[in-house]
């Protein structure tokens, strides 16, 4: 894995920006997410990986509130977000949202123009004080995702109409056009072909000098090539969790290693 | 790792294991027989049903255009001053005095200066020649110069209907020996039809006043319309349209975005279903209990016909609008929460757009339903009902008594003369051309909107 020596590690560590303790998730009777314990850092990425349906997603889902539109989902513990619960009875999870933004596995545009799909958040949001500010932003997100020469001439195209690649990234820019605190992705280039792939995780990568990412990944290559944690879930457990470089070259747990080299998922 | 140029130029081909594939088996062939006759099946089960709509739809046309054509008698009438306006002071109040039946000299005189004048032989006394004419046509005669008193004195070229002995025969549905026993109409008035109709001035035209008019009493089927039932019905959609559409939608939207899932919904859930299955004649009932002999709202009123057929409406628009809620994928709800959207703006930005067309298409649907409903009509009296006299203005078009387009076809198909049959079959012909524009108009909507994401 040369991959893994293209990014540099940070050691020192940074301020932490969310915090989450002794969380525990239930679907039912299902008990998705055990006792989990983890500290997302500030202009960091970080990686949740682990076979299939160990709670990745679901993990993922509880840091912004997106679990609260599933029903018989119940969330347990605390999960701090600049130290502040973000299960507290005060939260809006919509005001939340807005700050713990997500872009999802499929990439999932409105069936509205290009600028509409981004220009959307900052309105609700009433971020742009006139249409030319809202261009502004629109432009700006396009171009942090890495999207604007591609479509910079049909914004009043559908955002439908794009390729899949094209899609998420005009997801991403939709995402960060709110300026939110933290991005969570999920799978998010489950859909792309490797030069999207790449392209997203460039993105990725200069995301980080603002926020702090959360990535879902089944790809160990993309992990230790983007992030600078990871985090190993496995049956709801969070069984490592440490500096990425660390976790791929000399795990503790041995069910991390049996992953990591393809054993185990 | 074999390479390819190095395979010999002709391999020898296996066998084939059993039979070879260019004959059937016999597990084949009986399985090609059923699918073969399952295909006739389905073939005959199409044809049968195409035949009846073909049988259906002749069997409407034929009997029911004629309604949209009647029979007319032109004549110059000279409005005698002597007879209309004795006083000659042209005041409408004295012109007002004289009655219709002040009215048939006046058409008798001119029929007989008419016949007169195209040489016809007739043996007839002027007054039976003017029974050729409808019973209409005096009152007719009388709006006119109530109209327009400044005509007094002038003649003017009128175009009367005739009676509907004589439209019938006109149209061949009376015959000479159908009339042996029949008092209203004698042989010797249709020569004397035959007579006028060589001469030309007597001749069937197209009646936009079957289309626009008002119902007639028995003894006038000739003059009868369904243009004011058709106010009815439309009176009665608005309603519908006004309440059943966004109670409809909102209980809808609650139900399936924000509602929590629980026995409660559940059991309401199940019951919409029910209440789409109920038979309209209950929905009727209840409207009489309800509106009518508790609410004492009018009886015979479009509003109280629409606020039944918004019953009957509600669980259908429900239904289908649930269903094009269902329709919208889950991710369009997940970004639009993902970006901060509230649950609210969710819905009302993204969700409710994309379901729109579905839930036009069922609320289209749905007002079909309702215009072709006669059965709780019957219940709150807007059958048999006479409508008269179109209503005068928007509120008396919801309050007072009308009829509506089924419920006047209804009415028609129950009278005794065969001209109000004819004319049952035209307002269905009406009503079905009302019914297949709406299908139609939800039909392109969906096709139009379909799939967007
Ligand atoms: N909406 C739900 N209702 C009930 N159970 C659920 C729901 N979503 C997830 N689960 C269960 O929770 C567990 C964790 O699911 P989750 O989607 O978080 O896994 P994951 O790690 O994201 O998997 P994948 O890598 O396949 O996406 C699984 O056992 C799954 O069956
Ligand atoms: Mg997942």
């Amino acid at each position: 894995m040369n991959d893994m020596t293209r990014v540099e590690r940070t050691v020192d560590s940074k301020a932490i920006k969310i915090a989450a303790n002794n969380v525990q998730v239930y679907y039912g009777d299902t008990h998705a997410i055990k006792d989990v314990d983890v500290q997302i850092e500030d202009k960091t990425v970080t990686a949740f990986i682990g076979p299939s349906g160990c709670g990745k997603s679901t993990f993922l889902r509880c840091l912004n509130r997106m679990n609260d539109t599933i029903d018989i989902c119940r969330v347990e513990g605390d999960i701090l977000l600049d130290g502040e619960d973000i299960y507290d009875k005060r939260v809006d999870p919509v005001q939340l949202r807005a700050k713990v933004g997500m872009v999802f596995q499929k990439p999932n545009p409105f069936p509205k123009s290009i600028y509409d799909n981004v220009a959307y958040g900052p309105r609700i949001h009433g971020l742009a004080k006139s249409k030319s500010e809202l261009d502004d932003i629109v432009e700006k997100s396009l171009r942090r995702a890495a999207i604007w020469d591609e479509v910079k001439d049909r914004l009043d195209a559908p955002g439908t109409g794009l390729s899949g690649g094209q899609q998420q990234r005009l997801c991403i820019a939709r995402a960060v056009a709110t300026e939110p605190e933290v991005l969570l992705m999920d799978e998010p280039c489950s859909a792309l072909d490797p030069i999207a792939t790449a392209q997203v995780e460039e993105l990725i990568d200069e995301l980080r000098s603002r926020y702090s990412v959360v990535i879902v990944t089944h790809s160990m290559q993309q992990a230790a090539r983007v992030s600078q944690k990871t985090a190993f879930f496995h049956l709801g457990n969070l069984v490592e969790f440490g500096e990425t470089g660390q976790i791929f070259t000399n795990p503790e747990d041995p069910r991390t290693e049996s992953y990591i080299t393809g054993r185990i998922g | 790792m074999t390479d390819i140029s190095q395979m010999p130029d002709a391999a020898p081909t296996t066998k084939p294991k059993g039979g070879s594939l260019f004959e059937k088996d016999a597990r084949t062939k009986r399985r090609n027989a059923a699918e073969s006759r399952f295909k006739m099946y389905g073939i005959a089960a199409i044809g049968i049903g195409l035949l009846m709509l073909i049988v259906l739809v002749t069997n409407i046309v034929t009997a029911g255009t004629g309604a949209f054509q009647q029979s007319f008698l032109a004549l110059n009438v000279e409005l005698k001053a002597d007879k209309l306006d004795k006083k000659g002071n042209r005041n409408i109040e004295d012109i007002k005095k004289v009655s219709t039946f002040g009215y048939a000299p006046l058409i008798a005189s001119a029929l007989e200066s008419e016949v007169e004048k195209l040489g016809i032989q007739t043996d007839l006394k002027p007054k039976e020649m003017g029974k050729i004419l409808s019973k209409a046509a005096q009152a007719e005669l009388r709006n006119y110069v109530i109209a327009n008193p400044d005509e007094i004195g002038k003649t003017v070229s009128f175009r009367f209907l005739v009676n509907s002995r004589v439209d019938g025969y006109m149209k061949g549905r009376v015959t000479r020996e159908s009339i042996a026993n029949d008092k209203s109409i004698s042989v010797e008035q249709l020569d004397f039809v035959d007579q006028l109709r060589d001469a030309g001035v007597l001749y069937k035209a197209f009646n936009p006043d079957f289309i626009f008019g008002a119902d007639a009493s028995d003894q006038r089927p000739e003059a009868a319309g369904i243009g004011v039932s058709m106010l009815g019905s439309l009176f009665m959609m608005l309603v519908v349209l006004a309440l059943a559409l966004p109670i409809g939608v909102a209980a809808s939207i609650y139900l399936e975005e924000f509602a929590p899932q629980n026995r409660l919904t559940d059991i309401i859930e199940v019951n919409i279903s029910n209440l789409a299955a109920v038979p309209s004649i209950v929905f009727g009932i209840l409207g009489l209990a309800v509106f009518i002999n508790y609410m004492h709202l009018p009886t015979s009123a479009p509003l109280v016909g629409g606020l039944v057929l918004t019953l009957m409406t509600l669980p259908t628009i429900i239904i289908s609008t649930r269903a094009s809620l269902k329709a919208v994928p889950p991710s369009i709800r997940d970004a639009a929460l993902g970006v901060g959207a509230s649950k609210m703006q969710a819905v009302f930005h993204h969700v409710l757009p994309l379901a729109a067309p579905g839930i036009l298409t069922g609320t289209i649907i749905g007002l079909a339903q309702a215009l072709g409903e006669t059965a709780p009509l019957l219940l709150i009296g807007m059958v048999g009902f006479i409508a008269s006299n179109p209503p005068d203005g928007i509120v008396a078009g919801f309050l007072s008594p009308n009829s509506a387009m089924p419920a006047q076809i209804y009415e028609w198909s129950k009278r005794a003369d065969p001209a109000f049959y004819e004319r049952a079959w035209g307002g269905i012909i009406i009503l079905l051309i009302f019914l297949v524009t709406m299908n139609t108009i939800a039909v392109l909507l969906r096709r139009r909107f379909e799939r967007r994401w």
